[in-house]
């Protein structure tokens, strides 16, 4: 199913505009995530299309050539993976998996088969009678992803499915949720605020700021030709370079660095792995530490703009702290951005 | 210290006894032969058997106004609880706090208020559905108030959300996860119900009729009118119906409690 | 059907029975108290008429009385029972909360057994000993009653007080009295507020008890009564109804609004 979004805006009844008038489409079988700080809009978006929210007059939900702008929740045949699961604790794991299926009015036999098969997906077989409360959190996880997509919704909507997980359980589960929403070949839509989660499951991300849309592309797009300065920072941490632009060189405190063409009104910005420590590069830096991080030391350089930058060392040694380093960026590697304030 | 502790138990024990020696009392009375003249005199089942006798059919008309009682604040409570903790805004604040009146005014006045109103209605007034209304009336808050406590605990919406993306209605909703959910202040708001419409009498004296008893009208009627032995029999009685009910009742209600911290 | 509908829905059948059922009555009570000979002059009646006035005293007294009592006996065995453990315990908690099913009439019956010509009492102390029907009588009633409802929120809250505060108390340097005085019933103040109010409303508004005693001193429910079934004075009835009504009333929501608790009057 395609998903077309058309100046879908909310602003909730204390005057909270908590979305401007934001278009997308999605392709049929695309997984696309939404990315971006708390409070930026992503929830909303979501429950607009699953029809949770209503959009604000002159938005439009459409669902393949279908308006379903007012067509109530239940009726739209969308899966939801709640950001709390919402379980429902009377019901045993088959029986909230089922109930999808039930309210489509299948007959029996087929409901139970139809249980079988995703339990089986998502390994969950063993747990079919438990009750939810006896269930982990990545098993509850599995449950919720299940549930919302026994009924074989139309589109498949998580809002943070991962965020309730802690870290060790969460980069497991990252990687098989991966994999079951490309096993399920299902239109997905996947909310975030954690970049690694977008751009390991995505097809393409759509990073959010203040209630709108501020770039969307494909993970490799977003990273190396990010929009703006705030997808640049928020997505892959890049750091500023302020100095003033001539022509095509950059000149900084650190030393001139060159540009890949002329760029007036342009930022630049740099990864810390693309900040490469060598003897005769055209910046110089003191070294303000160097931490050992097991692949490589993370280094934090100072002199070279006004704050200290951060720099990926993959090197058997250290620089030492305090030493004067020489640095290079690649001309390719300088990311430029519209100029604006510095990102929130 | 030691003194204080000793002070404090023989209050304990005062208190206990005062409570329970005229309730002992009474079960004994209503078993024994001649009252007057102790338990020499024998053990027997006649006033229980004289009791029957008199009363059954104001025992009866109790247990079915608690049926129709339990009915009329399952089908008027469950679904209000369920609309107030949707709702949760100052208008259902006043409107709980309203149909609430009935635990505060005493049933004295709520029956002098019904009595003027509907007095006059004939039909209305002699009929077993005058005591259910007064019932009702006095139960209901119970009821709302033990499922609305219950509900409140609950992510009632995330639920219901999670439902409606599976196609579930608002009916569906309320019967699949509302009530389930619900059911342990269900519950316990049920067996407060029943315990309090089986023991009702402050209401029902002003508004039975003389054909329409209710079993604390009859136990004030023996009280008054019966021998001692007769009255306890009869007391006795209604502590075997109470007393499981009331355990049943502190058993749920904990358990509701529990469920709604 | 919308899910706002469904969820107004909902809320129709409470609406219809309390407009019914309890709103156009009680209007009807204040209407029907002001509907008489004397108009709204029967407030001043009141207040002029000594049996009235006298039967509002005495029904004060009374329940302050009880409630005074019912908090001395409650606090401290609720107390007792919550900081100590001991064989029997369970037994002594169920048989001081058994009567809370116990309508005013069979707490009636119980003062009588106790009390009355044919009590316990006359029959174990020489002499002629009956004060089941005196003003004793009543107030012991109302006790019994009240013991059970305020030891259970005395209980409540006193197991919610948290030990730490009294172990902090005694390390520096407070005995035990001073830990009561200056922990302990402070912790429970609000539902001994709570309690105390319900249990001088419901003392205020028992019916069941009064009536089974045929009680020879005048109390507010039995006036109403007698004014209401005997004297037909329906003006009367529902003025002195409305009092009743609206002191009971404020006193158990200003005793929500302090503790937070809700236990019925009940009875
Ligand atoms: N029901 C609501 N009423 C008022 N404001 C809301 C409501 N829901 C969300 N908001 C506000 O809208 C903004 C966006 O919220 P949300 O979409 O939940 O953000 P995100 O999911 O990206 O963290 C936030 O400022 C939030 O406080
Ligand atoms: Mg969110």
């Amino acid at each position: 199913m395609t998903l077309t979004l058309k100046n879908a805006a909310k602003t909730f009844a204390d005057g909270t505009a908590a979305l401007k008038p934001t278009s997308l489409a999605v392709q049929t079988g695309e997984i696309v995530s939404l990315l971006g700080p708390s409070g930026c809009g992503k929830t909303t978006l979501l429950r607009i299309i699953a029809g949770l929210e209503a959009p604000d007059p002159g938005g439009q939900v459409l669902f393949d050539a279908d308006d379903v702008t007012d067509l109530p929740v239940e009726r739209r045949q969308v899966g939801m993976v709640f950001q709390s699961y919402a379980l429902f604790p009377n019901m045993s794991v088959r029986a909230n998996i089922g109930y999808g299926l039930k309210m489509q009015k299948l007959p029996r036999a087929e409901i139970e088969a139809r249980v079988d098969e995703v339990l089986e997906m998502c390994r969950l077989s063993d747990y079919a009678d438990r009750a939810i409360t006896a269930l982990s959190g990545g098993q509850r996880q599995r449950v919720a992803l299940a549930r919302a997509v026994a009924p074989r919704p139309r589109i498949l909507l998580l809002d943070e499915p991962l965020s309730a997980l802690d870290a060790a359980l969460r980069d497991s589960l990252r990687d098989e949720l991966a994999r079951l929403l490309r096993r399920f070949e299902i239109t997905a839509i996947f909310v975030t605020h954690d970049q690694t989660e977008a751009l390991a499951i995505a097809d393409r991300v759509a990073v959010m700021r203040d209630g709108r849309i501020e770039q969307i592309g494909r993970p490799e797009e977003l990273y190396r030709r990010p929009a703006s300065a705030f997808v640049a920072t928020f997505v892959g941490h890049a750091l500023a370079l302020d100095g003033d632009v001539t022509g095509s060189v950059l000149a900084l405190p650190g030393g001139n660095l060159p540009l890949p063409g002329a760029a007036p009104h342009l930022s630049a910005y740099v990864r810390p792995e693309d900040i490469r420590i060598t003897p005769d590069g055209p910046l110089e830096a003191r070294v303000e530490s160097a931490v050992f991080l097991g692949t490589h030391y993370r280094v934090t350089l100072a002199g070279v703009t006004r704050h200290p930058l951060v720099a990926i060392h993959a090197a058997p040694e250290a620089p030492k702290t305090g030493s004067i380093v020489r640095l290079d960026i690649a001309p390719g590697a300088v990311l430029m951005v519209p100029a604006e304030g510095p990102a929130a | 210290m030691r003194q204080a502790k000793v002070f404090q138990l023989s209050v304990t024990l005062l208190a206990a006894a005062f409570l329970i020696v005229p309730a002992i009392m009474s079960v004994m009375a209503g078993v024994t032969a001649n009252y007057f003249r102790g338990i020499r005199s024998g053990l027997t089942l006649k006033w229980i058997g004289q009791v029957f006798e008199l009363y059954a059919d104001s025992i009866l008309l109790s247990l079915y106004l608690a049926l129709g009682c339990l009915i009329a604040t399952l089908i008027i409570g469950v679904p209000a609880a369920y609309g107030l903790a949707r709702n949760p805004g100052r208008t259902s604040r006043v409107l709980e706090e309203f149909v609430s009146l009935p635990l505060a005014v005493p049933g004295l006045a709520l029956a002098l208020a019904l009595l003027q109103l509907y007095g006059t209605m004939k039909g209305f007034r002699t009929s077993p559905a005058f005591i259910l209304v007064g019932h009702v009336l006095y139960t209901l808050p119970f009821m709302i108030r033990s499922v609305l406590a219950v509900l409140a605990a609950t992510d009632l919406k995330t639920l219901e959300e999670g439902a409606a993306t599976l196609g579930a209605g608002p009916w569906q909703r309320f019967r699949d996860i509302v009530v389930p959910n619900a059911m342990p202040g269900i519950l316990a708001g049920a067996l407060t119900v029943v315990t309090l419409s089986v023991g009702e009498f402050n209401l029902t004296w002003m508004l039975h009729t003389p054909y329409l008893k209710t079993l604390p009208v009859g136990l004030a009627d023996s009280y008054a009118s019966m021998r001692l032995e007769v009255a306890s029999a009869y007391t006795l009685i209604f502590f075997v119906m109470i007393v499981p009910l009331l355990m049943a009742m502190q058993w749920a209600s904990d358990r509701a409690r529990r469920i709604a911290q | 059907m919308t899910d706002r509908l469904f969820v107004t829905l909902c809320l129709v059948p409470l609406a219809i029975f309390s407009l019914a059922f309890l709103a156009l009555p009680l209007g009807r009570l204040f209407m029907g108290a002001v509907e008489g000979e004397a108009g709204w002059g029967v407030y001043l009646q009141i207040l002029t008429t000594p049996r009235y006035l006298s039967t509002l005293v005495q029904t004060v007294i009374i329940s302050v009385l009880v409630t005074v009592a019912a908090l001395a006996v409650s606090t401290t065995a609720g107390l007792f029972l919550t900081r100590n453990r001991f064989a029997g315990r369970g037994l002594l908690i169920s048989i001081l909360t058994l009567p809370l099913a116990f309508p005013g009439v069979v707490v009636g019956f119980m003062i009588i057994l106790l009390g009355g010509r044919q009590g316990l009492i006359n029959q174990i102390v020489p002499g002629h000993v009956v004060f089941a029907y005196s003003s004793l009588g009543l107030f012991l009633g109302y006790l019994y009653f009240s013991i059970p409802r305020v030891l259970l929120t005395v209980m409540a809250a006193a197991e919610k007080l948290d030990p730490a505060l009294e172990e902090a108390a005694r390390t520096l340097g407070a005995g035990p009295a001073r830990v009561l005085r200056d922990v302990i019933l402070p912790g429970i103040a609000p539902s001994l507020v709570a309690s105390g109010a319900i249990a001088f409303a419901t003392a205020m508004g028992a019916f069941g008890t009064a009536f089974t005693l045929a009680t020879n001193i005048d109390v507010l429910p039995m006036v109403i009564y007698t004014e209401f079934t005997l004297q037909a004075n329906i003006a009367m009835a529902s003025a002195l109804s409305v009092i009743l009504g609206l002191v009971t009333w404020v006193l158990l929501v200003l005793a929500r609004s302090y503790a937070g608790t809700t236990v019925a009057a009940g009875g």
